[in-house]
């Protein structure tokens, strides 16, 4: 049975999918899902579906897309993924200014808080920047062209995040690392300066995020990873300063994606685990005076129910999950389903106990309404599709699986294939 | 050089052996983009000292509650070590300098390590400075290394990797040379060599196009005890020599990155 999902992991792209990603803009002002190569969007300030529009000259995505992200205060909004294009949009009006081409399929998108550079990782582990824009001084821009500033050697960057006060770039990759590098004043020139790294996970980093209290203004970074912990790091000097442990407490394994608030005191943070054992979020509370996290609410789901993103804005009232996949192979459906739950009760009050009060909003209640699920979910009775959500969890676990985690041959597959070598010399 | 030291210290008993090439049969290259399965320390912290280094670290006694005298660390890493002859040169030159070779070969390393435990053993209190360690270099620097740790690196004869395809497994590049300066302090050196032209070319564009290194000037160079060591002091290097080939050398110091 082993040798089977090796070999179906090896041989072909088949059977990959690519899990179904939630945005929210920084001010709350629309959501997007990704699901397979659509983007979907809903304004939730004017409460209405959104057309998109596309006057870059370039293809539409035409394959799943990876990775999402409102940027430099939701002015800017960036989507790419395996049809190796990274397309940038204007949330005003939404519509696609630039479609730039990348050499590899891409697996994270981040831009800069200045809005200046939108920056995407690929899956050999090179990091581009691409200027919008006029460019850095001194240096013409050049149009619609990548430039590569800085590597994992050869590791899928599973994530790309810039620092609350946009002068680091941070990337994670599946090797276990998580590097801090200077963004500096001219990107295009190449970011070679290494602040630090985090090291500390013990299985791929899946997920980042930063949490910036009013009084530690430069900010903390966490960071969650197939070995079920979320870190709590001083990315500056690459200190680990806490763990939070999820496999010793629920048997989970990999948590993949994490979002934060970054409140007066108190942080949440939701993890999704891709494992069945917990079908919904853990939030914590990050204690920053004593820099430490703990668990403060589990928010369970029905059954099926695996999240496979999560959504935040800057001051968020709500927590935004989606769930969902680019296709499912063994249901061979046409139409791609996702479906999206939202978890009340973030409004900051000082005391600390504010995320008790988290639950489930039901469909009629959310933002936008059922309209919005219409949009988003591309349907409205998704939450009857039972099947369909438990075959959604299994696929993206199956897929994170071979994309992320190493693979593990057993002795006697290895004793196999050094015997099956060529190229042996044998003992006199 | 294995043979004479190894009739003359037959009678020393097995321990003190030198290790012989011939049983440490080894591809001559090994892919550094697989996954690794071998163990790697989660941080530099996690290295452990005392199992490279006893003469440094006697016994596990209770040294962190008196930590009067600050641990030694690594301060040489040679990548890619081969079978070792660098370290075995620099060794006497640096006695109290901590050096390590990387490797990512396994029978190879196995090689260096019996070598140098037979030297420990023939030569009692010297060798104890130098160590090795199977580890894939390209992908682990930094859980070897803290920022500013090392103050000199070596590259010697680097595999060439000649199609374009393959450049990418270069332990030189613009990108891995980024953490190559995190590892290095400011000032630190790194010595590259080949008998390889376009690698040669290749290594010296890369570290002139880098902004944190400097080329080291030609009059410190021949200052420099270590540089005489690259040419001859590896087994590729007196491959080379002996078939009267030509070497390719190009040495950088890590400079501060000018802002801008």
């Amino acid at each position: 049975m082993e040798e089977n999902l090796i070999e179906k992991g090896e041989s072909s792209r088949e059977g990959e999918v690519a899990p179904a990603l939630i945005a929210i803009h920084p001010r709350d002002k629309s959501a997007v899902v990704a699901v397979g190569p659509e983007l979907r969007v809903y304004d939730i300030a004017g409460n209405c579906p959104i057309s998109l529009s596309d006057d870059s000259g370039g293809p539409s995505h035409s394959e799943s897309i990876r990775a999402i992200g409102f940027g430099a205060n939701g002015s800017v909004f960036a989507s790419a993924g395996d049809d190796k294009l990274v397309k940038i949009w204007m949330p005003d009006s939404w519509h696609c200014t630039k479609t730039v081409y990348a050499e590899k399929r891409v697996s994270a998108v981040a831009v800069s808080r200045n809005g200046q550079h939108v920056v995407f990782a690929d899956k050999f582990g090179l990091v581009w920047a691409i200027a919008l824009g006029e460019g850095d001084e001194g240096q013409a821009p050049i149009d619609n062209k990548a430039v590569p500033i800085l590597g994992h050697y050869c590791s899928i960057v599973t994530s790309l995040k810039f620092s609350p006060d946009g002068r680091f770039i941070v990337s994670a990759d599946r090797d276990f690392k998580i590097r801090i590098t200077v963004f500096p004043k001219r990107p295009l020139k190449g970011a070679h300066e290494i602040q630090s790294f985090c090291l500390g996970h013990t299985d791929f980093v899946s997920c980042l995020a930063f949490a910036c209290p009013i009084d530690y203004p430069q900010g903390f970074l966490l960071s969650g990873g197939g070995d079920s912990t979320v870190h709590l790091w001083d990315f500056v000097s690459g200190r680990l300063l806490h763990t939070c442990d999820f496999g010793a407490q629920a048997g989970l394994v990999n948590s993949n994606g994490t979002e934060m608030e970054g409140g007066s005191a108190v942080i949440d943070s939701g993890c999704i685990f891709d494992k069945c054992s917990l079908h919904g979020i853990i939030l914590l509370n990050c204690d920053f005076s004593a820099r430490t996290l703990s668990i403060a609410k589990v928010v369970t789901m029905e059954e099926s129910y695996v999240p496979t993103s999560l959504g935040l804005s800057d001051l968020p009232k709500h927590l935004w999950m989606v769930m969902g996949v680019s296709n499912i192979p063994t249901l061979g459906t046409t139409k791609l389903l996702s479906r999206v739950r939202v978890v009340s009760g973030f409004q900051k009050d000082p005391s600390d106990s504010c995320v008790h009060n988290a639950i489930i909003m039901g469909d009629g209640e959310i933002p936008g309404g059922e309209e919005l699920l219409e949009k988003l979910q591309g349907s409205l009775d998704v939450a009857e599709e039972e099947v369909t959500l438990a075959a959604t969890a299994a696929a993206v676990k199956t897929s994170m699986h071979n994309l992320l985690i190493k693979k593990q041959y057993s002795v006697e597959k290895r004793e196999l294939q050094k015997r099956s070598r060529n190229d042996k010399k044998l003992k006199q | 050089m294995s043979k004479n030291n190894n009739s003359t210290m037959r009678q020393n008993g097995q321990s003190a052996r030198l290790p012989r090439k011939r049983f440490y049969r080894a591809r001559a290259h090994s892919n550094p983009l697989s996954d690794s399965h071998f163990p790697i320390p989660i941080s530099p912290a996690d290295v452990d000292y005392s199992q490279h280094y006893p003469h440094f670290f006697p016994s596990e006694r209770s040294d962190h509650d008196n930590g009067s005298t600050p641990t030694p660390k690594i301060r040489f890493a040679d990548i890619g070590c081969g079978f070792g002859g660098l370290l075995v040169g620099l060794s006497p030159l640096f006695p109290d300098t901590l050096m390590i070779g990387m490797e990512l070969r396994d029978k190879v390393t196995e090689y260096v390590k019996e070598r140098i435990l037979a030297l420990r053993a023939a030569n009692p209190g010297r060798y104890e400075n130098i160590s090795v360690v199977r580890t894939n270099s390209m992908k682990y620097i930094p859980n070897y290394f803290e920022k500013g740790q090392l103050s000199k690196m070596f590259f010697l004869f680097p595999d060439p990797h000649f199609k374009e395809k393959n450049h990418r497994r270069r332990v030189i590049s613009l990108q891995l040379l980024d953490e190559y300066a995190y590892a290095l302090e400011v000032g630190g050196i790194i010595y590259t060599i080949t008998d390889v032209e376009e690698l040669g070319d290749w290594m010296r564009s890369c570290l002139e196009d880098h902004p944190m290194f400097k080329a080291v000037p030609e009059e410190e160079l021949e200052a420099d005890l270590v540089v005489k060591l690259l040419s001859f002091a590896t087994e590729e290097g007196q491959k080379v020599a002996r078939n009267g080939g030509q070497t390719f050398r190009a040495v950088y110091r890590r400079i501060m990155l000018e802002d801008g």
